[in-house]
């Protein structure tokens, strides 16, 4: 079937089998592979991208669901050349390791700051509960989301463009 | 919740943020499943349902006429091509697909390549495999009974299930001790089967260029180059005609050292197609098939007197090795280093007997971040020491204080024969208790339970040995465990160093350009860190138990050492004196007396590279390369303190607290320790509390989704506390030690020692991880369960 | 990865529309909304359907509203619209508490009520707090609507009563009825299924139980629902001692089976504890006055 999708503000069309999860054709028919896949029982929280305006697992999304409505992944937060404070967080507080889960956990964050801007130490660890990490024992991830809440608002610094 | 200083450094250790993070915040890492390549095919592995059963006939002709297949590949088939089955890791075979009969749920059994992955998937439910349903073996306590079934036929001769009997220590002597002893306190434990769980899953992508011959290999590898050798002898290619790419990995903690039957399989379906073919595993496949870690029925005793001075260590160990052989370790231990059991108190006598099986569950033991099993070790050791607290009625910190190593001890020769580096064991006790609060802590806990509220303090103490290994004693299928490092600094004085290690997430892109600037005084922001391509670094067993930092960073930073010797000759030219008339500052040789007058190290790389004369035997450019062989493996400890909270009612654990104090040593980047240690706390938490794949009678296995395999998630997670003490080593070129696995050896039994002291007021000594609610209130009521069976 | 077998997608466009649908594709068709059970299943090839008939563009299914003293929730109605309404969290304490449990932040943007109920887990939470609250559910077919009591929809594991030319599109809840709620949950990790849940719906009058509705997941109950407990405690004064007495009988009544969330006496104890705190929390929130 022929699908028309919207995807970090692009439209997309793509003749795709009916059964195809979201998670697939953004990373092989779209080939934006920031967003990743780790279960096949929607429990890890790595797929996470944003359904009109809000969190889901697209592994467990139909393509043909997402027909018509818009999609944002990882590759959007940055914008200008620009990290999004949420990436730099990450960044400033070591919030990543080997970096699997981080654009799931990026999307989740950024969500969540843009509905509570200055949320709890618990307020956080929730938001992102359904999504696993096996390096950073979590800490470093509230700490970086934590950061970009206090940061919001700031013009883009070196991460952004010494480092890259 | 503290973050680590935000001062920053440029030059050489310090904090500095991560050059890896700028693409990883972009989404452009480049994992595997990332790579498409034009052309490209997509494979599927059919697995047993079984345990253990005959292949009668497997019919894959429907599965053939698939449109879109293009190729299907049986055991039959890798027979013709005498790949049927291949080395395991510790001197036996594994089947890549199974010919004869199946002997673990999961195991593989058919391969399809076919245009894209959903018709691969499909394609699998084409095939018809007859099987014969045989009994499992699925209890280790019972493998070895002659009533069993027979699992390994395949090997001629062979009666039983037993694989090798390994023992370390003085027996004699040992028993002698616990035949004296005041006082002897035995308890068995298992410390279950468990999984690494990378959040990426395994995979492989491999490229036969039909023309050049050439194949590469781009997979989920913590240890390209041995791939690579392996490969080679494996399947009989020229190893000049291989090149294993690692690229970005998306977490290894051991489950990606050794070589798995889908790596091979996609490389005999690219030689099949002539095209290149991906092969990536489902989460299932992962925790069903790859290699699981533990699996270790321990029975430990302890000798002391009355007043608490431990005397001696005696265990037996079963092993559970699952149906193949295939633990990853040097080859002389096949126990890995288990015999370290003794950990970090000094006692007169330690004997240790290990006994291997197979059983009807996959392959493997040696895994998830557990440094050749020092993991298991710790955890006998620090369990033994509270029940031994507990019968003599003792604060188990205060026990442990009496009988830890001193500092004026070191070099350490401990009764197994491990040679301790340095170490000051009572100053990082005494901070982690200070951190913790000790003293409060236990009258906060004597009050809760006056009240009738269960709270638990559980301490432990670790001694890691890391940084395998010395070449006379350490080998995998025979190659060395040395690693080799180039540094290049080119001629406007930026550089390159090359690694024969791999990330996957450890940050080595910046501390091993830290190294490289430490030495060198070159920026940190001008040094460039390649890895993972076989192609284009030298050759070196890779990374997993906590290796890269102790091998591989002295190899790194001899090779800048080198490096900078070299500079001080170029810098004497220039300057036309004597090398020996220079004196060294980070970044520059000048004249001895004069430091007016001197050259920076970028001034010499461009000199090194241009017309300058040069003395007799000197030739052009900076470079600097190291084999290093280690003389000693490194020895990080340190102590840590949960504390839990448990719901007497429904059996539900609080993890409240976790004080963690870790001396790996001077710390290259304290960020990037910081974030090591915590990730291995939450494994501590996870198998602790949680994880665990246990298997009913049918050899079913209970864990093979994450719906049924725990991992922790944020809110099981306390906010960390850490601290550290610095002893260095005096063997390594830096004094480094190497921190990977540090927590997750050392974390389980502190988070296991709490709750059975919250427990310990319904007279409780001992029941085994993982502490779901179910096995803490089945502890409370008198009947733990076997955490490695179907719960009834 | 896991991916699902082939499958046809309908988008319905209309509640009508669907109806249609699934009249012309017959027992092959699959609705499908939020699709976090039935997506997993499809990929495990536990499930293939022939058709899927999508649902999520007939957003007027999802509400949240009241009507002739009632709280009607639109069968798309995503689990975190259900968290956050304030009616929800004003009249029904147990809903807000189980929505709290259930599954994680992301799912529950995506899971809705009406599928959780057709799915018909045996470990549903909503099952358990809607059998508590004495729901009911409409179901619409070509042939017309009728309202079904929650304790009458379910009929075993994954099954229900819904015929296949029929969608859910609604679950009622009387605004009358209830003065305490509590939902009580155990699980092994957050995100887990239950190993065992109890939801409790109390009416009080006089210090004594008039209405009493006690939902348990995960345990075998039948219709997610004590009766047995529910039947003692009508009509009884509610003291510590006849709340005690209330769980001992959920407890004993309910019918678990081992599995590695724990094994049957363990399950059991835990309805035992959970029935007496959801029980005492309701009954505090009666005392209160408020919600």
């Amino acid at each position: 079937m022929n699908i028309e999708v919207e995807v970090n503000g692009v439209g997309y069309s793509r003749d795709i089998e009916p059964r195809m999860l979201l998670v697939h054709f953004l990373r092989d028919e779209i080939g934006l592979t920031g967003t990743h896949w780790g279960c096949d029982t929607t429990n890890c929280g790595t797929c996470v991208v944003w359904m009109d305006e809000v969190p889901v697992k697209s592994c467990t999304v139909l393509a043909a669901m997402a027909a018509g409505h818009s999609v944002r992944t990882v590759e959007d937060l940055e914008q200008n050349g620009t990290l999004d404070p949420v990436q730099q967080g990450f960044m400033e507080m070591h919030g990543l390791q080997c970096g699997f889960c981080t654009p799931g956990m990026m999307m989740t964050a950024r969500w969540l700051l843009d509905h509570n801007p200055d949320p709890s130490e618990m307020e956080i660890r929730e938001a992102i509960s359904g999504q696993i990490c096996r390096c950073t024992g979590y800490e470093n991830i509230v700490r970086a989301i934590r950061w970009a809440a206090e940061h919001s608002g700031e013009p883009a610094d070196k991460a952004g463009e010494v480092m890259a | 919740m503290t973050a680590v200083s935000d001062t920053e450094t440029t030059i050489g250790f310090g904090r500095v943020l991560r050059k890896e993070d700028v693409r990883f915040l972009r989404g452009k890492g480049n994992y595997v499943d990332d790579i498409k390549l034009p052309g490209m095919l997509h494979g599927a592995v059919l697995r047993s349902p079984y345990a253990h059963a005959k292949i009668v006939s497997i019919n894959t002709a429907a599965a053939e006429a698939h449109p879109k297949v293009r190729a299907v590949v049986t055991g039959k088939l890798l027979e013709t091509l005498n790949l049927a089955w291949i080395p395991s890791l510790s001197h036996d075979v594994i089947a890549v697909l199974a010919t004869d009969k199946v002997r673990y749920q999961g195991q593989e059994v058919a391969f399809v390549v076919a245009d894209d992955r959903y018709a691969a998937r499909d394609a699998l439910e084409l095939i018809e495999v007859e099987y014969e349903v045989l009994p499992a073996v699925i209890d280790a306590k019972t493998a070895l009974d002659p009533s069993s079934a027979l699992i390994r036929d395949d090997i001629e001769g062979k009666s039983d299930n037993h694989i090798f009997d390994w023992d370390c220590g003085d027996q004699e002597e040992t028993d002698q001790v616990f035949d004296q002893a005041e006082v002897v306190v035995k308890q068995e434990m298992l410390y279950p089967r468990v999984h690494p769980a990378p959040m990426e899953t395994c995979g492989a992508v491999a490229d036969m260029d039909p023309i050049s011959g050439k194949l590469t290999i781009w997979s989920t590898t913590q240890a390209p180059h041995a791939h690579r050798t392996l490969y080679a002898l494996v399947a009989g290619l020229p190893e000049h005609k291989l090149r294993v790419v690692s690229p970005d990995i998306g977490g290894g903690f051991g489950n990606k050292v050794g070589i798995y039957p889908g790596y091979v399989l996609a490389v005999v379906g690219s030689i099949l197609t002539k095209r290149p073919v991906k092969w990536m595993e489902d989460r299932s496949e992962n925790l069903m098939s790859t290699s699981f870690a533990r699996d270790y029925h321990m029975s430990g005793e302890i000798a002391a007197t009355k007043d608490g001075k431990i005397l001696g260590l005696r265990v037996h160990v079963l092993a559970d090795h699952g149906a193949f052989n295939n633990t990853a370790q040097p080859t002389k231990f096949p126990a890995g280093f288990f015999h370290i059991f003794s950990g970090s108190y000094d006692l007169r006598s330690a004997y240790c007997q290990v006994t291997g099986v197979y059983t009807n569950k996959a392959p493997g033991g040696v895994a998830y971040a557990c440094s050749f099993r020092v993991t298991e070790a710790v955890y006998l050791v620090e369990r033994m020491v509270d029940c031994l607290a507990q019968e003599l009625k003792m604060d188990p910190a205060e026990l442990r204080m009496r009988n830890l190593l001193k500092p004026e001890q070191f070099p350490y020769l401990s009764p197994t024969g491990w040679e301790y580096d340095s170490g000051d064991y009572p100053r990082a006790l005494r901070l982690a208790m200070d951190i913790a609060g000790y003293e409060t802590l236990r009258q906060e806990q004597a009050e809760k339970r006056a009240k009738g509220e269960l709270m638990g303090i559980g301490v432990s103490f670790f001694t890691e040995t890391v940084g395998a290994g010395p070449k006379k004693h350490m080998d995998i299928l025979g190659l060395g465990m040395a690693d080799g490092c180039d540094v290049r600094v080119h001629p406007t004085g930026k550089a390159v160093v090359r690694l024969s290690v791999q990330t996957q997430g450890q940050g080595h892109e910046t501390t091993f350009a830290q190294i490289v600037s430490e030495v060198t005084g070159i920026p940190i922001a001008d040094i460039e860190v390649v890895h993972g391509d076989t192609d284009s670094t030298p050759f070196g067993l890779g990374t997993y138990g906590s290796r890269s930092t102790p091998v591989s960073g002295a190899a790194c930073a001899i090779a800048s050492q080198r490096v900078r010797d070299k500079a001080r000759i170029i810098a004497a030219a220039m300057l036309e004196c004597s090398p020996e008339d220079l004196e060294w500052e980070s970044g520059r040789w000048f004249v001895k007396g004069d430091p007016s007058s001197g050259k920076t190290i970028q001034e010499i790389a461009l000199a090194a590279h241009g017309p300058l004369e040069l003395p007799d035997g000197v030739e052009g450019h900076l470079d600097g390369q190291c084999v290093y062989d280690p003389p000693n493996l490194t020895y990080p400890f340190g102590a840590y303190i949960c504390v839990v909270d448990i719901d007497k009612d429904t059996g539900k654990v609080n993890v409240r607290r976790f004080i963690a104090v870790d001396d790996c040593g001077p710390r290259i980047n304290p960020m990037i320790v910081e974030g090591q240690v915590h990730g291995g706390l939450a494994d501590g938490v996870g198998m602790a509390l949680m994880e665990a794949i246990a298997f009913d009678e049918e050899g079913n296995c209970l864990g093979g989704s994450f719906m049924d395999y725990l991992l922790p998630t944020s809110l099981e997670c306390p906010s960390w506390e850490t601290g550290q003490t610095v002893t260095p080593s005096p063997h390594h070129p830096l004094g480094l030690k190497g921190v990977g696995e540090s927590a997750t050896v050392g974390s389980p039994p502190a988070v296991v020692n709490a709750i059975i002291d919250a427990l310990s007021v319904y007279g409780v000594r001992h029941a085994d991880m993982p502490f779901t609610p179910a096995q803490v209130w089945r502890t409370i009521v008198g009947s733990p369960m076997r955490t490695d069976m179907a719960f009834k | 990865m896991q991916v699902p077998a082939p499958v046809d997608y309908e988008r319905a466009l209309s509640l009508d529309h669907a109806i249609e649908l699934l009249e012309r594709y017959g027992p092959d068709a699959k609705i499908i909304a939020g699709g976090h059970s039935l997506l997993p299943m499809m990929k495990l090839r536990l499930l293939q359907p022939e058709v899927l008939i999508d649902l999520n563009n007939v957003t007027d299914l999802g509400y949240i509203k009241v009507e002739s003293n009632e709280m009607r929730i639109g069968a798309l109605t995503r689990h975190s619209e259900l968290l956050e309404s304030p009616i929800v969290s004003e009249h029904f304490p147990i809903i807000s508490e189980a929505e709290r449990v259930i599954a994680d932040p992301v799912v529950r943007n995506r899971g809705t009520v009406g599928g959780s109920l057709c799915q018909a887990d045996p470990s549903e939470d909503l099952a358990a707090v809607f059998s508590a609250l004495k729901a009911s559910v409409v179901l619409r077919g070509s042939k017309g609507t009728r309202v079904v009591p929650v304790r009458e929809f379910h009929s075993g594991p994954y099954s229900t009563v819904i015929d296949p030319g029929e969608i859910l599109t609604e679950i009622r809840v009387s605004l009358s009825s209830p003065c305490g709620s509590a939902y009580k949950k155990v699980e092994r990790r957050v995100g887990d299924w239950a190993i065992a849940a109890v939801g409790v719906v109390l009416r009080v009058s006089n210090s004594r139980a008039d209405d009493v509705g006690i939902g348990l997941t995960a345990v075998g109950a039948e219709h997610y629902c004590a009766y047995e407990a529910e039947e003692f405690l009508v009509g009884k004064e509610l003291s510590e001692e006849t709340i005690n007495e209330c769980a001992r009988i959920a407890a004993e009544n309910c019918n678990p089976s081992a599995d590695q969330r724990g094994p049957v006496d363990y399950k059991r104890h835990l309805v035992e504890v959970l029935t007496f705190r959801a029980l005492g929390k309701a009954v505090a929130r009666c005392k209160g006055g408020s919600q």
